[in-house]
């Protein structure tokens, strides 16, 4: 498979915005929901590896992780699982750094290359500290996409989308992930700020919570991700309804 | 003091291969302003006297040391206390938190968020927060809200705002989270006043510099009082920052043997092995694929699956030991120290009890500095309970 960065840079060249829901690896039924995304208009998915102590996830997605650790989820049963997905889009794993330490990074790095995966988002490592995990994916092939926050000074930007691979998540606001009743202005701030200093895809997560406020983020930004509000339909409803979220939300960023 | 087992952490934060700055890229700049701002606090005359200010004339320092000649005969040591849970609040907790509230101010902080675990933390930061007028939230584990019920409605009482934490398992570990999550979404006008040695960097450094007043009047005490040094030093180890607080002032000193007494049931240099957590890299409980398992312990107060990555640094360096001792131990150590010394300890410094009750028979004849890093009144509920019909 190639790249998923390539995928994204093609796919913005032409014209398209991207679009990247979240999936908690290892929650009931998340296989059905990963495929539910590919089939309605995902550009990747997010799959969550579940992490006892998730610091960036507000009250959905800790429940979430919360019943699949519950349930016996472990990296290696949702790296198992990868391949029999079959889904033609490139897949990311966003999870915390202990659980790669854990293993190791060359090791982790291995097992995320032979079950597929094309990335890795690890929301607790920040560039000062990433330098052993950058290593090891990188000689894995394996993406590493860097977070930036409102917070980034001007001058912290350009070293972050340096090191950033896949693309640059744009944090969409000071908290953590959750649904909230508005966009937040920092979330077209910071895609505004990366969009100046960097050709790479910039995608805004955290916030973003319904097919409105993901046609705002898209005027400024190349894509979004959706994680509470994704995950809550799955934990609600299951997977059919994160497949007709996704359409909802592919058919309003396409709008003009 | 290049050669210094105490000196600073190297530009990364670390002591050795342990600490660092593992958090949210939001909280970067939060955690370089902070360094910055606690460097420049410490190397500043006016700020040191400021704080030694608020020591001498409102917590009461120095604390003093009390020689215990009861217990001492009993276990064939000289033993000295090192009198912390006769500082305001009744713990060392309070050593911290003047400086970090201190800091706080002069960095222009409004209001503070802090953790705790049996409360003596945020009951600390209540009380400094009410000094200083800034506002106060705590984040504590709603397991400990219920065996702490004191330490909350006293939290309340100094106008702080207690939230109870459901997630985890719903103790300290889970408090730290939640009060990460709100310094994430509040950074801009919040201080994080974190508890102990722990966290990302400059935590773990500064909180020891805060703590470090006890080992240095300790030493100078002890040389006083008995025109030596002591062949032990000994404290409990949650987090770990009374240890590291009276560490400070024999860290140096060969001749000094160090003790860091963990719970049986939280035993993160024991049992733990180096892990990422709340910011840090350093021993941690965890199961076969890096989940982190929940402590268990009779004291809140070390409730906790980590460890200040100084003890790590020490523990590898062999500088210091870190055996454990059972909850059964610490009862019984809870009332060897009431009956022989009219000192009723807090849970947690019972383990320091424990581990010398036990332990005292190898070092007969030694001279024993004890940190009694608190005082007892918030556990006699909860003792009430365990030793019900056994008095």
């Amino acid at each position: 498979m190639a790249g998923l960065e390539a995928a994204f840079r093609a796919t913005r060249d032409a014209g398209r915005k991207l679009l990247v829901p979240y999936i908690t690896g290892g929650y009931p039924r998340w296989q059905d929901a990963v495929r539910a995304c590919a089939a309605n208009g995902a550009d990747a998915v997010e799959i969550g590896i579940p992490f006892s102590d998730p610091v960036m996830d507000g009250p959905v997605i800790q429940a979430a992780s919360h019943t699949a650790l519950e349930g016996g989820a472990t990296p290696a049963k949702i790296l198992h699982e990868v391949p029999h997905l079959d889904v033609e889009i490139p897949l990311a794993v966003m999870t915390y750094y202990n659980l790669v330490h854990h293993p190791g990074p060359q090791r982790f790095a291995a097992n995320l290359q032979r079950a597929g995966i094309a990335a890795a988002i690890l929301p607790d490592l920040p560039l000062e500290e990433s330098g052993p995990w950058c290593a090891a994916a990188d000689a894995a092939e394996i993406e590493t996409i860097m977070l930036a926050a409102p917070t980034a000074p001007d001058a912290r930007l350009p070293l972050i989308a340096d090191r950033a691979r896949g693309f640059i998540y744009s944090v969409g606001l000071l908290g953590v992930t959750g649904e909230r009743a508005s966009l937040a202005e920092t979330a077209t701030d910071l895609a505004g700020r990366l969009k100046a200093i960097t050709d790479k895809p910039v995608l805004v997560g955290v916030g973003v919570s319904d097919a409105v406020q993901a046609y705002q983020a898209t005027r400024v930004a190349d894509g979004v991700i959706q994680g509470a509000s994704v995950v809550r339909r799955l934990m609600e409803s299951g997977p059919d309804a994160v497949g007709d979220y996704v359409a909802e939300v592919r058919a309003a960023i396409d709008a003009d | 003091m290049t050669d210094s087992l105490l000196a600073p952490p190297d530009a990364t934060g670390r002591f050795g291969e342990f600490g660092g700055r593992f958090v949210p890229e939001t909280l970067v700049p939060a955690c370089q302003e902070l360094e910055a701002a606690f460097v420049d606090a410490w190397a500043d005359p006016v700020f040191r006297e400021e704080l030694d200010d608020v020591h001498r004339r409102y917590s009461g320092r120095p604390s003093i040391i009390t020689e215990c000649h009861n217990l001492g005969a009993r276990l064939g040591v000289r033993l000295f206390l090192k009198r912390e849970d006769l500082n305001h609040t009744g713990s060392h907790k309070i050593n911290n938190v003047i400086g970090q509230t201190l800091l706080a101010k002069r960095m222009g902080k409004q209001r503070i968020v802090a953790d705790t675990g049996a409360g003596q933390h945020g009951v600390a930061s209540a009380t400094a927060a009410a000094l200083l007028g800034l506002d106060c939230k705590v984040y504590m584990g709603a397991v400990d809200v219920e065996r702490q019920a004191l330490n909350v409605f006293r939290m309340k009482l100094l106008g702080a705002e207690v939230e109870s934490v459901e997630s985890g398992s719903r103790t300290l570990k889970d408090a730290v989270n939640e009060a990460m999550r709100h310094w994430v979404a509040n950074v801009a006008d919040t201080y994080f006043c974190l508890g102990s040695v722990v966290g990302p960097h400059p935590y773990p450094y500064m909180v020891r510099q805060f703590q470090a007043v006890i080992g240095e009047e300790a030493h100078a005490q002890m040389r006083g009082m008995t025109g030596a040094l002591p062949d032990v030093v000994v404290a409990c180890v949650g987090g770990g920052s009374n240890a590291m607080g009276i560490f400070a002032g024999f860290v140096d000193e060969p001749g000094t043997r160090l003790v860091g007494v963990e719970p049986a049931g939280g035993a993160a240099i024991g049992h733990g092995v180096p892990g990422v957590v709340h910011g840090m890299r350093s021993n941690l409980l965890q199961d076969e694929v890096g989940q982190v398992e929940e402590a268990v312990s009779i004291s809140a107060g070390l409730d906790y699956p980590g460890v200040g990555p100084e003890h790590s640094y020490l523990a590898q360096r062999g500088r210091a030991e870190y055996p454990s001792v059972t909850d059964d131990e610490v009862v019984e150590a809870f009332r060897l120290l009431s009956e022989t010394e009219g000192i009723i300890p807090a849970l947690e410094s019972a383990h320091a009890v424990a581990w010398l009750s036990r332990e005292a028979h190898g070092i007969q004849g030694q001279t024993v500095l004890m940190n009694l890093s608190g005082r007892g009144d918030k556990d006699v509920a909860q003792m009430m309970d365990i030793l019900n019909g056994r008095l």
